[in-house]
């Protein structure tokens, strides 16, 4: 096992290098020059010479390997230089957004295992009757509503209702925990619904091919109660290819809800890479990518090595 | 009837099972009765679709839910009344006082619980057992069922498992609570001969030592001549005959069971010309009519039979369902005397091959995969195949046997030019086909044909059968019009008897032994000089078995075809084959011709091949001594040092560990691997 981690650890490193090399050219073949448009995008006139020092004050000026050079190296020792647009250090702008968004992510991801898992197995057992026909609707309403709109129901909801609109900035949980709460359970249940239903799903059909395995009918066979056919016989085969999905799923919400942070006016991960890419900020959107390519690796492991310790056929050698 | 005596253990009376589908309700079991004594070994025989599993899970209770329920009948366990007994209480009986065993060893346990759990479930359960009381049990059953080092194994999962130990594995669960019932669905069905021998002779021996009954259901009749005292044969749901295993295949009174033995190639038996087969196919479960089911397959077939015969009770306790049972009182065993009569004209035909030159010769043909447990490991080498050697002359066949992971299909593959050689050539026609240019292997690919074993999932389900067979001839325009291409289709159609309408169907709108004759009629599209039978009548049901084989035989005749049969099945070689070549673990064991060869194998491991077969016979079954060969084929991963065969081998002594065997020639065209000899 430890070897395997060892190994697994260190295929990350090819794996970040490449994800690297790929961002940063491909943003630089990219249309539109970040200092034209940070100097006169809106319009002002800016002299060329004003131009050519900018463009020298943030390295731009410098052939291509050099800077793709000292983009590797700052990505080695976690120095992602400054933010074209902003002026501060990228690593504070991504790093005080962090949170809210990993915050959102893992409230959701509650939700839908909560949610998602004991209904997708209730309607996987009990398949074609009322409660796979209303699950049914209410799991492809989750598929089909995007998640933004939903959330702008429920903010409308809240105010036309009740009168009362969630609170507008963040606060951390460690200082106010129901100030917080009551701002983020929002979007965490607007994107939630999406997640759940994603997972109810694939519950649901991998509980109704689980039934019919052969390890079912003898496990019938040995005249085990039907409860305990179903906990200890089938739930821990079925709930197996759910990790993968809830990981992923998971994974993609680090990445940032774009739109849903619009709708909730939320300073997360997923507005500042639409505001870094509306600026052309090369630095930002070099970090927000490596960022995003972090997590998905990190939490592919993380299933990976959860798979090793549920299903006892993989072996990590 | 059966039910009359007192002593049953278990008694099904008229017993329906029906299946409702979105096509209308479908009778899979229908008014089976029988009845099974304390101790007693009933086997229940029928091909697919016969009901002989469905009446099983109906006993179980274990019927799959909603669609399948008893319609109509009695299940009476024990004293007990099973039919409309409350679901608890059946449950309660489960596993307690009847046990099921099922077909399939690899799906059957759960792959993420240990064995020790699986074991120990229904002690806890049941015999309200403590942990530690259920432990030492479960160690006590592993030894009972001959699995070594049970405490160690009690941890490990089931993949740890060949298929031979899991169905070990599901023996001791099933004997676990000492039940008074044990049922067998098809349990070495999908294992191999010497394994099955293994299995069948250890249930055999516990249920008698632990005087547990045993319903052994299966299709191979071998096995119900060597293990039933009675016999119950069913054919689509109903019960056609019933008797002890003497009457039945020393005297059988109906026509079905009749035809199913003599459609069966045997060992026991000389080698017929042609098989007897019951010609047609298993009628379609949703369009049974009133009359008997077996009538339009019935060769004694009168006005009589459009109404459903009843089983009737015959003298010696025996039942039979045919209205013409009367007229089959001359024993079975006529048909051997027509046999014999056979065999005269099959001298000529047979004589040795020598002076025609080969077709195909393979020389030394090897192959290693190597297998990546992961990225950085050191890939393990398997030896797939390994220094084989044979020839084919044109218009005979050779048959290639072994149990599973012997080569054999690598073999075939490796001539069809589908599988890279690691070493060693294929000559066809002495044209190497390794040194053969690109166009020549796409003229040598229209020589050389293949039939696969799977007719289910070898033919493209999205297209027409006539496009399937016309595809290879438009590919290689061997036909120039689209009138010629269907023509040609037709023809081939009518070949392998097939109608030519079925041009225009989709294979799933065929039976099995139809769709195995499209895939014959597709490779004989380019009236190839050989083919590659992989396992082509394994998938198939008994009856229907016989008309392909048949059918190949004919071809060959009447073509000059040229066959690489390969087979497990030992029966179904002899009769086909002129020269048997005889593999185990990638190497060949022993090489001769047929009649030499099953006349006087003399490889060990031929030998325990031909014993661990059982003989439709139950007479000559119960006189032969089984000696059973033990052991599991070692992984293919694991290197055996010197002879492959010596971990199972009864005459292996130290120096068969140290040198490879060389084939050698034992008797003039007889060869054998084996340094005994």
């Amino acid at each position: 096992m430890g070897s395997y981690l060892l190994k697994r650890l260190l295929l990350v490193i090819p794996t970040l290098l490449g994800v690297a090399v790929l961002v940063f050219f491909m943003l630089r073949v990219v249309p539109g020059d970040v200092i034209e448009l940070k100097l006169r995008g809106d319009g002002g006139n800016v002299s060329a010479q004003v131009v050519a020092e900018e463009r020298e004050r943030l390295g731009l000026n410098r052939p291509l390997y050099v800077q793709l050079g000292y983009w590797l190296k700052g990505l080695v020792t976690l120095d992602f230089g400054i933010s074209y647009w902003t002026n501060r250090p990228v690593v504070e702008e991504i790093g005080i957004r962090v949170g809210l968004t990993l915050q959102v992510a893992i409230m959701s991801a509650v939700i839908a295992v909560f949610f998602a898992i004991p209904l997708g197995v209730l309607a996987g057992l009990y398949r074609n009757s009322w409660i796979d026909y209303c699950l049914r609707v209410v799991t492809i309403a989750g598929l089909a509503v995007p998640s933004f709109w939903l959330g702008m129901m429920i903010v409308l909801g809240l105010l036309s209702l009740f009168s009362w609109s969630p609170p507008v900035t963040y606060t951390p949980f460690y200082v106010d925990p129901i100030a917080n709460m009551s701002q983020l359970i929002w979007p965490a249940l607007a994107v939630g619904y999406r997640y759940s239903a994603v997972v109810a799903r694939l519950v649901r059909s991998s509980v109704i091919e689980v039934m019919s395995e052969d390890y079912i009918r003898t496990a019938r066979a040995k005249g085990l109660f039907e409860r305990t056919v179903v906990i200890r016989h089938a739930l821990g085969n079925a709930l197996l290819p759910a990790l993968t999905v809830v990981g992923l799923e998971f994974a993609f919400l680090l990445g940032g809800l774009v739109v849903t942070e619009q709708v909730f006016n939320l300073n997360g991960i997923g507005r500042l890479f639409v505001d870094a890419v509306a600026h052309h900020d090369f630095n930002l959107l070099q970090a927000l990518v490596m960022l995003i390519a972090v997590m998905f690796i990190t939490i592919n492991l993380l299933v990976d090595l959860l798979y090793g310790v549920l299903d006892p056929r993989i072996l990590y050698k | 009837m059966t039910s009359k005596r007192c002593t049953d253990l278990l008694s099904v009376r008229d017993l329906s099972v029906e299946f409702r589908t979105e096509r209308g309700a479908i009778e899979a079991v229908r008014n089976v009765s029988w009845a099974i004594a304390p101790g007693e070994m009933l086997a229940i025989v029928g091909e697919s679709g016969s009901g002989k599993s469905v009446s099983a899970l109906a006993i179980m209770g274990l019927l799959a839910k909603p669609a399948g329920r008893i319609s109509n009948g009695q299940i009476v366990f024990d004293g007990q009344t099973l039919t409309g007994m409350a679901e608890r209480d059946l449950r309660a009986l489960r596993g307690r006082d009847i046990a099921m065993i099922f077909q399939e060893p690899m799906s059957s346990l759960n792959p993420i619980l240990t064995i020790g759990r699986q074991i120990m479930e229904p002690l806890r359960l049941h015999l309200k057992m403590s942990v530690e009381q259920a432990h030492a049990r479960a160690i006590e059953l592993l030894t009972l069922v001959g699995i070594s080092d049970p405490e160690q194994r009690l941890k490990q999962y089931p993949h740890n498992f060949s298929g031979g130990m899991r169905q070990r594995v599901m023996i001791a669960i099933g004997l676990s609570c000492n039940p008074k019932l044990l049922i067998a669905d098809e349990p070495t069905t999908a294992l191999d001969v010497t394994i099955q021998a293994q299995i069948l002779e250890l249930m055999k021996s516990l249920t008698e030592r632990l005087g547990i009954a045993l319903v052994l259901i299966t299709h191979n009749l071998g096995i119900v001549a060597r293990y039933a005292q009675r016999v119950v044969v069913m054919y689509a749901g109903s019960a056609v005959e019933q008797g002890t295993a003497t009457q039945i295949f020393a005297n059988s009174r109906h026509p079905y069971t009749r035809g199913l033995l003599r459609s069966v190639p045997r060992l026991d038996l000389p080698r017929a010309r042609q098989l007897e087969t019951i010609e047609g196919q298993p009628p379609d479960m949703r369009q049974l009519g009133v009359g008997c089911a077996f009538a339009p397959r019935c060769a004694y077939r009168t006005a009589v039979c459009a109404v459903a015969p009843q089983l009737i009770a015959l003298p010696e306790g025996r039942f039979s369902a045919c209205h013409h049972e009367d007229q089959l009182l001359a024993p079975v065993s006529a048909s051997v005397a027509a046999r014999e009569g056979a065999r005269s004209d099959l001298v000529g035909a047979d004589s040795n091959g020598d002076g025609i030159t080969a077709l195909l010769t393979v020389d030394s043909l090897t192959k290693h995969f190597k297998v990546k447990a992961g990225m950085f490991s050191q890939p393990a080498v398997v030896r797939a195949v390994q220094d084989v050697s044979f020839s084919i002359q044109a218009g005979r066949t050779l048959g290639l046997v072994g149990e599973s992971g012997c080569g054999k299909t690598t073999i075939g593959r490796m001539i069809l030019q589908l599988e890279q050689l690691s070493a060693g050539r294929v000559l066809f026609e002495d044209e190497d086909l390794a040194l053969a240019s690109g166009a020549q292997i796409q003229a040598l690919r229209t020589q050389i044909q293949v039939i696969f074993q799977d007719p289910y999932s070898s033919l493209n389900p999205r297209i027409k059968v006539g496009d399937l067979i016309a595809e290879p001839l438009k590919v290689y325009k061997k036909t120039t019009t689209p009138q010629a291409t269907r023509e040609r289709v037709d023809q081939l159609l009518v070949q392998v008897g097939l109608l030519p309408e079925m041009a225009q169907r989709y294979a799933h709108q065929l039976s099995g032994g139809q769709r195995q004759r499209v895939g014959i009629a597709r490779a004989l599209a380019f009236e190839p000089k050989l083919i590659v039978c992989d396992e082509p009548v394994s998938a198939l049901d008994v009856s229907i078995q016989g008309q392909i084989i048949n059918l190949l035989d004919e071809l060959q005749r009447e073509k000059n075809i040229a066959y690489l049969f390969i087979a497990h099945d030992l029966a179904v070689v002899r009769h086909l084959a002129h020269r048997v070549v005889v593999m185990y673990l990638g190497r060949v064991m022993e090489v001769a011709d047929r009649d030499d060869l099953y006349g006087n194998a003399l490889h060990p491991y031929t030998m325990s091949l031909l014993e661990a077969v059982p003989v439709p016979d139950p007479t000559l079954e119960r006189q032969r001594l089984r000696k059973t060969i033990a052991g599991e084929i070692p992984s293919p991963l694991r290197r055996v040092a010197g002879c492959v065969f010596h971990t199972r081998c009864p005459r292996a002594s130290a120096e068969c560990q140290e040198n490879i065997p060389e084939l050698r020639e034992i008797r003039p065209g007889h060869f054998a691997a084996c340094i005994k000899l």
